[in-house]
């Protein structure tokens, strides 16, 4: 199972959830979910998603239990409809996808736990449908490229 | 709030600011920027002008999209009693 979770540098709503993310991250890597952050913001008008930010950021912050991956020209962002930092989608071994949202309902209040997300895992690990199986994903809009 | 503090909530004017070259002219460092009178509630030093998501730290130390109130409240007052 994977995590995929676009995400960014600059953006308050990514980083009010990035700690709860990581958590998620390391969590569930021993129950076989992988989990993937990437930042798809157009770093030329952003420089601070730029890739050497991105190198930068995990060099202070780090390591994360997450690698923290540069999606240049948008293509990946593009192909999943990603709508903001934070958007969250979680694939099952087939790849289908089986939930897609915000990580919690509040991303001013660590004590939500990313429990969408975490609820999500949980069904799919044990074979339910995520209930509910997608939320408005909550955020600042991905920054595409002119 | 700007009740609370015998201000007149009719005179807040939302600006959009559209365009780099806005961004530019009004020294706009991300959205939302609160200014009164002119003079951000939150100044930030060296923040570069553009397009972008604003990152404020509430009084708890945790990341936010909006200021915290209080700030915001203590902004008006300082507002106020410099005006008065």
């Amino acid at each position: 199972m994977t995590v995929v979770v676009f995400t960014c540098n600059h953006c308050p709503y990514a980083l009010a959830w990035h700690e709860r993310l990581l958590a998620v991250a390391s969590d569930y890597a021993d129950r076989g979910v992988r989990t993937l952050l990437i930042n798809p913001n157009d770093a030329e008008r952003y420089p601070r998603d730029s890739a050497e930010a991105m190198r930068e950021r995990v060099r202070e912050e780090g390591p994360w239990p997450a690698p923290y991956l540069r999606d240049e020209d948008q293509e990946v962002a593009r192909a999943y409809g990603a709508q903001t930092t934070p958007d969250v989608f979680v694939l099952d071994a087939e790849r289908r996808v089986r939930y897609r949202g915000a990580p919690d309902s509040d991303h001013g209040d660590e004590v939500a736990n990313s429990q969408w997300l975490r609820d999500a895992l949980d069904a799919v690990l044990e074979g339910r449908e995520p209930d509910p199986a997608q939320t408005d994903p909550v955020g600042c809009s991905v920054k595409w490229k002119a | 709030m700007l009740g609370e503090e015998c201000l007149d909530p009719q005179a807040v004017e939302v600006r959009e600011v559209p365009t780099d070259e806005t961004a530019e002219r009004e020294g706009f460092i991300g959205s939302p920027t609160i200014r009164i009178d002119g003079r951000d509630i939150v100044p930030i030093e060296g923040e570069p002008v553009g397009l972008t998501c604003r990152v404020y730290r509430t009084r708890d130390g945790s990341v936010s999209p909006i200021p915290d109130r209080e700030d915001l409240r203590d902004a008006l007052r300082r507002h106020h009693q410099h005006s008065t």
